[in-house]
C-alpha cells in the first residue's frame, strides 16, 4: 500500500526552559507521517505536548531536534521569510474563538488578512473574495461589517474556519477548534469542516481531549502521554484492539451517553497523576501508573513498533501490550526485584 | 417529602439592555440519597437556579419556593442560609483552584471550614478530622500533604479537595456545578468515583450540573434537561436516552458524535436572547417537528408516560394524549 505522505514529523523533540532552570520536555522525540486527505487524530491529556507537537508541525515553534518535513521540503530550519510561502500551505484553526479574533477590527477585514500578507487581492476583489469565504462556512456575508463580539460562539469559529482556509490550504491544524462549544453547536463545526475537506482535499491535523470528537473526524489516531506517542493506529483498529494499557484507560475512563453500556461497563480507574514533563519517570513514562507494569518497564522505554498479528499500520510503545479482550481491570502492577 | 423542593422558581437580571430573564419557572424535587442531574448548554439558566436556591446570586430579582428540610431558601435570611450551606447543603464547583485561597494551606482551610459550623470541636480534632477527610477522597498521604498549599496540588487533586470541604459536615446535599468539566477524563473517572463512593457511604443526595451527557448516563437517578431558561423535559435517566420525548432532547442526543464517521445531526441555528424571548416555545425557532401552535402558545410540562416521573414541554402528542383527549 502506498500513500503519499504530506508532512513527515521524525524524532522531534520540543524543550521549553523554566525558571528554575529545569526544562519542560514537551515533546520527547515523536516521529510520525500524515497522509494527503487524512485526518489524524492526536489525543491526550493535559500537558502530554499534543498542541506543542502541532505548533512544531506549523513551524509556530522552532524544534529543538529532529525534522519536520513538508512536501519533502525540510522546514525544520527555515527562516520566517523561507517560510512565508509555506504559510500559504499549512493553516492553523484555534480553539478559542474568543481569543483568536482581534475584537477591534472587523470580520470582513480579520478574514481578508491572509489576502493582504501574500499580495494577493485587494480593494473589490478582496472583498468579493471574502464574502465567498463567509457564504462558504455558512456565515451571512452581509455581515462583512460586524465585529467579533457580535458573533456568538460557533459563529466565530466558522470566522476562523474562514480565515484558514482562505489560501487554499493543503494541510489544516485543527487545534481543539470545537471544545469551547456547546454540544448542539460542536456538531455543525465538525459537519463543516468535513464538508470543506471533501470538498477542497484537505489534509488535517486534529487535536482534541474529547476522544468520541476525535474518533468520530479521525481515519488514524495517535494517543500521547507525557510528550511520547504510546499507540497509532487506524480509528477502529484502536478502539478494537487495543494495544497500550494507557489507551486502554484512557477510553475506559471516557463517559458514555448510553446508560446500558455506562452500568455494564468495567472502568479502570488510574491511580495518581500525570508526573510532570520536566522530571519524567525513568523508562516507559507510564509505568509509575500502569496497570501491567513490569521491573523492565521502569528500566527501559519501549519503542513505537508494530505489534505481531497487527497491520504495520498499528504501533504501540509497549513491552507487555494487551492483548485482544485481556481484562485490565484485574491488573496488577510488579515492580519488585524478583 | 423530597429533601429539596423547588416550586416555580423565576430568577432575573437588570441589565443596561434589557432584563434578562434567566430562569422561568423551574420546579424540581430532589430526594435523599438520590441524583438529580441539570443538563443544559451555556445560558440554559442551569448553574443559576441553584446558586440562587443558595442565595449566591446578589442582585436578582427572585421568585418562588424551594423548600430545604421545611426551611424555604428563597425567602431565608442571610444568617440561616450561611449556617446551612457547607453544614446541610455542601458546594462544588468547575474551577477548584479560585474555589480554594491561594495563601492559605488546604488543612488550614478546612478546618477553618469545620470550626465555623462547629464550635466545640477542638482544633487538633478539626485537623484530625481534615486529614481522614482527604484520605476519604484518595489523597494519598494525606497526612503530610494537609500541610501543602493548592498550587502544590493538580487539578483533580484540588477538585477532591474541595469535595473533602463539601462533605466535611456530612451535608444532605451536595451541589455540584459542572465538578468535573475542567479536568481530563482519566481525572474525572477518579472524581466521579469518589462522588458515587461517598454517596453510597453517607446517603447524600446529589445536584449535579453538567453539559455532557456522558456524565449523566453514568451518574444521575433522574434528569431535568434546561432550555432558554426553562425545563424542556424531566425523567428518570433511562427514559431520557432511551424514551425521550421532546425534541430539544432528542436533538442533543443526536448531535453527539457518532462511533462511524456518519455525518452528525446538529441542532440547527443558536438559542434566543434571554432579553428578548420568542413568543411561544423558545425552541420553535430550532425545532424540526415545529407547527403554527408552537409559534403562539409556550407548551407547559405535563405528563407524558404513565411514569409519573416523566414529563415533557412539547406540544406533540404522547401516551396520554389520548386518555387526555377523550
Amino acid at each position: 500500500m502506498t500513500t503519499d505522505v504530506l508532512l513527515k514529523v521524525e524524532n522531534v523533540r520540543k524543550e521549553f526552559p523554566t525558571h528554575s532552570k529545569e526544562v519542560v520536555q514537551a515533546v520527547a522525540g515523536v516521529s510520525l507521517e500524515v497522509h494527503k486527505g487524512e485526518t489524524l487524530g492526536l489525543v491526550g491529556e493535559t500537558g502530554c505536548g499534543k498542541s506543542t507537537l502541532a505548533r512544531c508541525m506549523a513551524h509556530l515553534y522552532d524544534v529543538t531536534s529532529g525534522s519536520v518535513t513538508f512536501e519533502g521540503q525540510d522546514i525544520t530550519k527555515l527562516s520566517r521569510k523561507a517560510m512565508r510561502p509555506l504559510r500559504r500551505d499549512v493553516q492553523v484553526i484555534f480553539q478559542d474563538p474568543y481569543g483568536s479574533l482581534n475584537p477591534r477590527r472587523r470580520v470582513g477585514s480579520i478574514i481578508g488578512d491572509p489576502f493582504a500578507i501574500h499580495n494577493i487581492a485587494s480593494g473589490n476583489e478582496r472583498k468579493k473574495k471574502v464574502q465567498e469565504l463567509m457564504e462558504l462556512v455558512g456565515l451571512n456575508p452581509e455581515h462583512y461589517n460586524r465585529f467579533p463580539a457580535e458573533f456568538s460562539g460557533g459563529q466565530r469559529q466558522r470566522i476562523g474556519v474562514a480565515r484558514a482556509l482562505a489560501l487554499r490550504p493543503k494541510l489544516v491544524i485543527c487545534d481543539e477548534p470545537v471544545s469551547a462549544l456547546d454540544v448542539s453547536i460542536q456538531a455543525q463545526i465538525i459537519n463543516l469542516l468535513a464538508d470543506l475537506q471533501k470538498e477542497f482535499d484537505l489534509t488535517y491535523v486534529f487535536i482534541s481531549h474529547d476522544l468520541s470528537v476525535v474518533r468520530h473526524v479521525s481515519n488514524r489516531i495517535a494517543v500521547m502521554y507525557l510528550g511520547k506517542i504510546v499507540e497509532l493506529a487506524p480509528t477502529d483498529e484502536l478502539f478494537s484492539q487495543t494495544r497500550h494499557p494507557y489507551t486502554r484507560a484512557l477510553l475506559s475512563a471516557l463517559p458514555v451517553a448510553d446508560p446500558d453500556t455506562a452500568d455494564s461497563r468495567e472502568q479502570i480507574i488510574l491511580g495518581g497523576d500525570i508526573p510532570s514533563a520536566t522530571n519524567p519517570p525513568e523508562g516507559c513514562r507510564f509505568h509509575t501508573r500502569c496497570p501491567k507494569a513490569r521491573l523492565d518497564c521502569a528500566a527501559e522505554e519501549p519503542p513505537l513498533e508494530a505489534v505481531l498479528d497487527d497491520s504495520w499500520q498499528h504501533r504501540t510503545a509497549c513491552f507487555y501490550p494487551l492483548t485482544v479482550g485481556e481484562d485490565l481491570s484485574t491488573a496488577v502492577p510488579d515492580l519488585k526485584a524478583s | 417529602m423530597a429533601l429539596l423542593e423547588v416550586r416555580d422558581l423565576r430568577v432575573s437580571f437588570d441589565t443596561p439592555d434589557g432584563t434578562v430573564r434567566a430562569v422561568r419557572g423551574l420546579s424540581y424535587d430532589v430526594e435523599a440519597g438520590q441524583t438529580l442531574a441539570v443538563v443544559g448548554e451555556s445560558g440554559s439558566g442551569k448553574s443559576v437556579s441553584t446558586q440562587t436556591i443558595t442565595g449566591l446570586t446578589r442582585g436578582a430579582t427572585v421568585s418562588g419556593t424551594a423548600f430545604f428540610d421545611g426551611t424555604d431558601l428563597i425567602t431565608a435570611d442571610q444568617s440561616t442560609l450561611r449556617r446551612l450551606r457547607g453544614a446541610q447543603i455542601g458546594m462544588i464547583f468547575q474551577d477548584p483552584l479560585s474555589s480554594l485561597h491561594p495563601q492559605y494551606r488546604i488543612g488550614w482551610q478546612i478546618v477553618e471550614m469545620i470550626r465555623a459550623h462547629d464550635r466545640e470541636i477542638s482544633k487538633q480534632d478539626a485537623r484530625k478530622r481534615a486529614a481522614d477527610l482527604l484520605t476519604l477522597v484518595g489523597i494519598p498521604r494525606a497526612a503530610e500533604r494537609i500541610d501543602d498549599y493548592p498550587h502544590q496540588f493538580s487539578g483533580g487533586m484540588r477538585q477532591r479537595v474541595m469535595i473533602a470541604m463539601a462533605m466535611a459536615l456530612d451535608p444532605a446535599l451536595l451541589i455540584a456545578d459542572e465538578p468535573t468539566t475542567a479536568l481530563d477524563v482519566t481525572v474525572q473517572a477518579q472524581v466521579l468515583n469518589v462522588m458515587r463512593r461517598l454517596q453510597e457511604q453517607f446517603g447524600t443526595a446529589i445536584i449535579l450540573i453538567t453539559h455532557d451527557l456522558g456524565v449523566v448516563a453514568e451518574m444521575a437517578d433522574e434528569v431535568v434537561v434546561m432550555y432558554a431558561g426553562a425545563v424542556m423535559e424531566r425523567a428518570p435517566r433511562r427514559d431520557i436516552f432511551y424514551r425521550n420525548h421532546h425534541p430539544y432532547t432528542q436533538g442533543l442526543l443526536a448531535s453527539l458524535p457518532a462511533r462511524s464517521g456518519e455525518r452528525l445531526t446538529p441542532i440547527p441555528g443558536t438559542p434566543p436572547s434571554l432579553i428578548s424571548l420568542p413568543k411561544g416555545c423558545p425552541f420553535a425557532a430550532r425545532c424540526p417537528h415545529v407547527f403554527d401552535k408552537c409559534r403562539t402558545e409556550a407548551p407547559p410540562l405535563v405528563d407524558v408516560a404513565r411514569d409519573p416521573r416523566h414529563q415533557s414541554a412539547c406540544w406533540l402528542p404522547h401516551e396520554n394524549s389520548e386518555a387526555i383527549a377523550s
